[in-house]
């Protein structure tokens, strides 16, 4: 099933946790809902799911109105961050919940029921937990059973709120691939939330990046690391080397110094220059202008890393950058710098 | 768990607390009740029987368990729900009705039998609507019942609020998703969930309602066989004099409860046992 996001607005008191938010998700699609905490991300999801209502703007599934239906009559699974699993019952009954409170009308026999039970279980590869209560299973256990519960109902999307983020971090990998392979085999329209970049880029097939209730980018994994499109998403995926510049004119300066660089779109004024730590090289000094002063180096393995710091006229900066060992480095030496792969961002503020 | 000697123990003091725990216990629990039962063995058993199966005797124990039992189902229920809506929902004043919750336990019994009867009396402001429908409460059983209600209610609500805070609002929400109406969510999920503390609060509300005195004698009009209970049945018999009638009374009264206590200890059991500890 598709999903459609038109327009979306929802405040909390003054805090607009979304602002007009728009997005697509087509059938089939794994997306994650990337972004730090505050972002809009998990009340997004939870206003897709029912479990919350826009102030104003639409859902449609499938081209029809969901914000009419009620959580339950939206065919969406849901999976919480700390699973929410009933404690009075039995795994089995837990994943059976779902199915023993349909109306009458359309309600399975007990028969069907039991089996559709055992097959989702088998699925999560639990069924040997069947007759557990929750509190005697592990994390990881437990997540899987609520994945298995959210499944029973035969859910036309599947929603992920954090669903690995209680979990540590072996059990999260193991989970991550889990939930891959699963999709692939279910094949139904899922989007997950989390604020762990690494998470986003295995898993997904697509990634919306957002930042204050705002969409940054939507793209594939590949796509919002390779060519992000705001200052705010190379901040915040992977990790960049951040200088102050000024723009003018197609030329950048830092402080006075003017760069060998070039602007890419003519920003003007106060800007910021964005390289990924691996896409800094040191070259001799006086090669363009961008020069800085090592400070320490460390030795990490086959790397070193080193602080420089490099001066503009809004003071100091300490980058850190990563450099193959047979490059000698010497506190206090006077270092050139050299982007490889760089962007220019305007920064207004 | 075996205590004191031979393993060294990260948490000192067993020892001590337990020796003090035993002997507290036993001065000012259990000694008084070992005295009461000594006390009855001066009957012989059929002087025993005779006072228990007096006619009095038993419409005045009738009264204190039927009507304690029927307080504690009231308050079961208007306790739930009133923790209910002090757990889930904000609205002004919230605290102050929270903080009212408690003014049966803290107020001396007399004064609320006082207050009750005097509200309820036939010109009262509750009574006298309520006796224009030809319904009388004060100096009726019905009193002794709204007496009981009254002091039982915070038993209820204390044992349930930290239970039902600590209980996920994402529960419910699991199973909206899961499309249970609110009626499946509250039978299946919920009161399952809180049902070891409701079943605590009732125990503790009847135990209470058993064993009140001064709110009730108020209020009670005190009839024998029809507005006696047997508390002051017990309170009667040592002012005549008659000490092993008042203790054959308290024998019984006590048994009784017991078994009340122990009945619901075990369904407390079994219910927590669907619910095992995280």
């Amino acid at each position: 099933m598709s999903i459609e996001v038109r327009n979306i607005v929802k405040k909390f008191g003054d805090f607009a946790a979304l602002d007009h938010v728009d997005l697509t998700v087509p059938h089939g699609e794994l997306m994650a809902l990337l972004g730090p905490s505050g972002s809009g991300k998990t009340t997004l999801l939870r206003i897709i799911a029912g479990l919350d209502w826009p102030d104003s703007g639409e859902v449609a599934f499938d081209g029809e109105n969901a914000l009419s239906r009620a959580p339950g009559e939206r065919s969406v699974g849901f999976v919480f961050q700390h699973y929410a699993l009933f404690r009075h019952m039995t795994v089995f009954e837990n994943v059976a919940f779902g199915l023993r409170v349909q109306p009458r009308s359309v309600r399975k026999d007990e028969a069907t029921i039991r089996a559709r039970v055992k097959e989702l279980l088998d699925l999560v590869q639990l069924d040997w937990l069947s007759s557990r209560y929750p509190s005697q299973l592990s994390g990881g256990q437990r997540q899987r059973i609520a994945l298995a519960r959210a499944l029973a109902i035969e859910p036309r999307v599947l929603l992920l709120d954090e669903p690995f983020g209680a979990l540590d971090a072996k059990v999260r990998k193991e989970l991550r691939t889990w939930l891959r392979s699963l999709h692939e085999e279910i094949n139904v329209t899922s989007i997950f939330v989390t604020h762990d970049q690494e998470e986003a880029l295995e898993v997904a097939n697509s990634v919306v990046v957002m930042d204050k209730g705002r969409i940054e980018q939507i793209g594939t994994p590949t796509d919002v690391y390779d060519n992000p499109q705001t200052a705010f998403v190379h901040g915040f995926i992977g990790e960049s080397i951040v200088l102050p510049v000024e723009v003018d004119d197609g030329r950048v300066r830092l402080g006075d110094t003017p760069l060998n660089i070039a602007a890419e779109r003519g920003n003007m004024g106060p800007s910021k220059l964005f390289v990924r730590r691996h896409d800094m090289q040191i070259s001799p000094p006086g090669w363009g202008g961008l020069e800085g002063t090592v400070r320490r180096v460390r030795t990490f393995g086959p790397i070193q890393r080193a602080d420089i710091a490099v001066s503009g006229n809004r003071g100091e900066t300490i980058i850190e950058i990563d450099v193959p060992r047979d490059r000698e480095l010497r506190d206090g030496e006077v270092v050139g710098l050299q982007p490889r792969r760089y962007r220019i961002f305007a920064d207004p503020a | 768990m075996k205590g004191g000697s031979g393993r060294r123990r990260t948490l000192p003091g067993f020892g001590l607390t337990m020796g003090l725990t035993l002997t507290w216990l036993s001065i000012i629990i259990l000694l008084p009740l070992a005295g009461l039962f000594l006390k009855s063995f001066e009957l012989s058993l059929a002087q025993f029987v005779d006072i228990v199966t007096s006619r009095r005797t038993l419409n005045a124990l009738k009264i204190s368990f039927g009507l304690a039992f029927l307080a504690a189902l009231v308050n079961l229920v208007m306790g739930g729900i009133i923790v209910w809506a002090l757990v889930r929902y904000r609205f002004p004043g919230r605290r102050i009705f929270d903080a009212i919750v408690d003014v049966p336990f803290a107020l001396p019994t007399a004064v609320a039998g006082i207050a009750l009867t005097t509200l309820f009396a036939q010109n009262g402001w509750l009574g006298a609507p309520l006796a224009e429908l030809g319904i009388k409460v004060s100096f009726t059983p019905l009193g002794i019942f709204v007496a009981m209600v009254f002091i039982g209610i915070p038993f209820v609500v204390r044992t349930v609020q930290p239970v039902l805070i600590d209980l996920d609002p994402e529960i419910e929400e699991a199973a909206a998703s899961l499309g249970a109406n609110r009626w499946q969510t509250v039978s299946r999920v919920i009161l399952p969930s809180l049902l070891p503390a409701l079943l605590t609060g009732f125990a503790l509300a009847f135990a209470r309602a058993v064993g009140e005195y001064g709110s009730v004698i108020f209020i009670a009009g005190n009839l024998p066989n029809v507005s006696e209970i047997a508390p002051l049945l017990i309170v009667i018999r040592l002012s005549e004099f008659r000490y092993a009638d008042a203790t054959a009374i308290a024998v019984v009264m006590l048994l009784v409860a017991f078994l009340v206590i122990f009945a619901v200890n075990r369904m407390q059991r079994w219910a927590q046992l669907r619910v095992p500890a995280h």
